[in-house]
């Protein structure tokens, strides 16, 4: 496991835990990121924020935030 | 025919961010709607009717939302709506070419209770990015009736009224939500073990989950009871919880969600219950949904590369707003001119009919007060309606979600989101539409902020002053570099007060920066131009009537009361203009008249009492009354300080004011009033829109003190700063 910061561009990754309260986990469930979920790292440029597909959506994510979030 | 319109039907439109749920909105209402704010939130609320026969449906635009949990204002409002008006319909607007996601936020809808008719929009664009959606096969699953739409082009509509209707009229077999919850109820069926076309579909949450929300749903009022709140109550909600009134009944259900909490340590309960949603979501779509072609990057891919690109994205953000910028001010400023001319000749015209010089009171209110105020209001109109529709262009295209991706790097270190940048870049222009322009930010937290430091941002009102005070002041070879000394102090302190503001009063976990990316779209004109209009109106009659009011109340206070004929003016008033003990009404001179007309009404008895406070920052009585007298709109800063001097109508090119102030003030305080002028209290119209767009007046008020304090703390320090280096003072 390894946060979400770490994947590459382009790379695919199950996400595993989301270290986070209640609001953090809840707003990414309604986007479709929960616990088992696969994504893909489009943009990652070493710093800013994220961009990953998740469901066929894109979706924007702090960088704190991928911090928290581990992934395998 | 009045009578046949009390048939009325209450529709609420929901949906997530991006699905399309306005166009669908707009496509239904047309023109026929109304925006305000929800109250206490800042919030656009629109309502609007159809009519079909003898049937008036009524339309609501809840917020965009993902789901209904209870974690920003958006949700709060939609998921009340819901509960509390409980709308005869509800429309739930799905993005065919986000079918899964979407879902997720229809299976809630579904719990509620409430009929649901849902419609499949951008049924074009899931065919094109090769995706085959079956229509009946999801409705029959879901038990509710779905209409195919294309919204932008108003396609669909027709037979979605018609559905609308049928469901309000007749009622649809409601599959068993509410019954769930309802002891006498048959068992339920949940989908993963449906029968098609039962009409019954449940998101089965597992042997684990039932139990728990039989019992919750057991203590729960029946008129209360639906399955959505023992799901909401079983993932310890705050505010549902807080809705049960019998404090018996709270105490259990938080003692059975405690101890499902506990059943299973290692996740947590909202996980397992949005995960089982989305069990239920994939089962549904299982044969409903199929990817007939595979796609390759799409064109959104494909431009995003550019415009988030992280060398690429920042200058592309610049030239866009350039262009925005441009678009507002370039092509506003002309139509501006054209209004206030317009208006100073209607003046004019008016003033023609009283004998030149006159005292009348009418006259004064009419030109003055009335024409002067409702031309204030409507010189802004052209910049707002322009920068409106660069705005509806910018979230239209989808471009706004990628700006603030750009710019987030930036805001985020002063704990802003990349959103602000906007408003903050539309306040070098002026402060009211770019207050309104924070209406693009989602979290109440970060539009709060953004809105408190906004004025900070030099206003185009504010170049008068300091066209007319750094060449008093300064040598020629300095003025560029002070103007830029103001800019930047304003930047910088909207920046450090951001950060300040974030740390103190807006304390608490960062609002998380999660955003969808909404592909790139070409909007529709006609969307546009709505957009534009409906905020355009929200402004002509909410801060019209306001701005009026507060000009007309400025103007009584710089006219009135009007001075007795043996009044003298005070001392300390400049002696080589009027001689100390000549009474006012032995004055002739309009110009001197008109000072020592100022120097007796309640602007300049304020701007007196002022001058104890104004002292230690270097002012004097005049600045006072030339800042109260400025309250309206900030350049008027310059005229007042013109009637104060008694150098008569001056403008910030006035040789002679310039020589008056130079001979009265040191270029230290110069630089003081100009820091002043920039940092305090901003115009009245800032003040109306902040109460309007905060929905408080708390927020404005606090906006005005906190400006004001830190205006003289900063001139304060400058000037004491200034006169330990040796700088001179007055």
């Amino acid at each position: 496991m390894m946060p979400l910061t770490k994947v590459q561009e382009g790379a695919k990754a199950i996400l595993r835990v989301v270290d986070g309260g209640q609001e953090l986990r809840g707003r990414l469930a309604s986007l479709g990121l929960l616990p088992g979920t696969e994504l893909e790292v489009i943009r990652n440029s070493g710093h800013g924020p994220f961009v990953i597909a998740v469901k066929g959506s894109r979706v924007v994510i702090g960088r704190g935030m991928a911090s928290r979030m581990e992934v395998e | 025919m009045p009578g046949t319109l009390d048939k009325t039907i209450t529709v609420a439109v929901a949906g997530n961010p991006n699905s399309g749920k306005t166009t669908i909105f707009n496509s239904l209402t047309g023109a026929h709607q109304h925006v305000g704010n929800y109250p206490g939130v800042t919030i656009e609320w629109k309502e609007g009717t159809v009519t079909r026969g003898d049937w008036s449906l009524k339309l609501f635009d809840l917020p965009g939302t993902y789901s209904l949990t209870a974690f920003s204002d958006e949700e709060l409002v939609a998921r009340d709506f819901l509960l509390n008006h409980k709308p005869d319909v509800v429309i739930d607007v799905v993005d065919a070419s986000n079918l899964e996601r979407n879902l997720f936020l229809t299976t809630e809808l579904l719990e509620i209770g409430l009929p649901v008719v849902v419609v499949l929009n951008m049924a074009d664009v899931a065919r094109d990015r090769g995706l085959r959606i079956d229509t009946n096969l999801l409705a029959r699953r879901l038990g509710v009736p779905v209409v195919s739409t294309v919204g932008n082009r108003g396609r669909g509509m027709d037979e979605l009224i018609a559905m609308v209707t049928k469901v309000a009229i007749h009622g649809v077999s409601l599959p068993g939500p509410v019954d769930l919850c309802r002891k006498s109820s048959p068992a339920p069926q949940f989908l993963t073990r449906l029968e098609e076309g039962s009409g019954k579909v449940q998101v089965d949450y597992g042997e684990l989950v039932e139990p728990y929300l039989a019992r919750i749903c057991a203590l729960l009022p029946a008129e209360d009871a639906s399955r959505w709140r023992a799901v909401k109550l079983l993932e310890q909600d705050p505010k549902v919880l807080e809705e049960i009134n019998d404090p018996e009944v709270r105490r259990e259900v938080s003692r059975i969600a405690e101890e499902f909490a506990a059943a299973d340590p290692d996740q947590t309960p909202d996980t397992i219950l949005a995960a089982k949603r989305y069990e239920t979501i994939h089962a549904l779509c299982d044969g409903t949904l199929s990817q007939v072609k595979e796609n390759g990057p799409t064109i959104s891919d494909r431009v995003d590369r550019w415009t988030m690109h992280p060398v690429w994205g920042v200058p592309i953000f610049l030239v866009l707003m350039y262009a925005a910028f441009t678009m507002t001010f370039g092509l506003g400023n002309p139509i501006m001119d054209l209004i206030d001319r317009g208006f100073t000749a209607l003046g004019g015209f008016i003033d023609g009919f009283w004998p030149a010089g006159s005292a009348s009171p009418l006259r004064s209110l009419l030109v003055d007060g009335i024409i002067g105020g409702v031309g204030g209001v409507l010189v802004f109109l052209p910049n707002i309606v322009l920068l409106f529709l660069a705005i509806a262009i910018l979230e239209g295209t989808g471009y706004m979600a990628r700006a603030a991706f750009v710019m987030d790097r930036f805001m985020s270190k002063v704990g802003l989101h990349g959103k602000s940048f906007i408003p903050l870049l539309i306040g070098f222009g002026c402060t009211v539409p770019a207050i309104m322009a924070t209406r693009t930010l989602e979290s109440r937290r970060d539009r709060l902020i953004t809105i408190m430091v906004l004025p900070l941002m030099s206003c185009g009102a504010r170049l008068p002053i300091y066209a007319l005070m750094i060449p008093a002041f300064f040598p020629a070879k300095w003025h560029g570099p002070v103007l830029w000394i103001i800019y930047v102090t304003g930047i910088v302190l909207a920046l450090v007060g951001a950060r300040l503001l974030r740390a103190t009063l807006f304390k608490g976990d960062n609002t998380p920066f999660v955003m969808e990316l909404p592909p790139y779209r070409m909007p529709t004109v006609r969307s546009l131009l709505m957009q534009m209009w409906t905020r355009a109106k929200l402004y002509l009659r909410k801060a019209g009537t306001v701005i009026l009011g507060a000009a007309i109340i400025m103007w009584f206070l710089t006219f009135y009361p009007k001075p007795p004929a043996d009044y003298v003016v005070p001392a300390g008033f400049d002696k080589t203009t009027i001689a100390a003990d000549t009474h006012f009404g032995e004055l002739k001179d309009p110009v001197q008249i008109q000072s020592a007309e100022l120097s007796y009404s309640i602007a300049g008895r304020v701007g007196r009492a002022l001058e104890k406070v104004l002292k230690p920052v270097g002012f004097d009585w005049r600045v006072g009354t030339a800042l109260v007298g400025a309250l309206p709109a900030k350049e008027l800063f310059v005229a007042q300080m013109g009637i104060v001097f008694a150098v008569g109508q001056a403008d910030e090119t006035s040789e002679v004011l310039r020589t008056r102030l130079r001979e009265r003030y040191s270029p230290l305080v110069g630089f003081c009033i100009m820091l002043f002028t920039l940092i305090s209290t901003p115009c009245i119209a800032t003040f109306a829109i902040t109460r309007q767009e905060t929905g408080s007046l708390k927020w404005a008020v606090a906006q005005n003190l906190g400006l004001t304090t830190l205006a003289w703390i900063v001139a304060f320090l400058v000037y004491h700063g200034g006169l330990l280096l040796g700088l001179g003072g007055a």
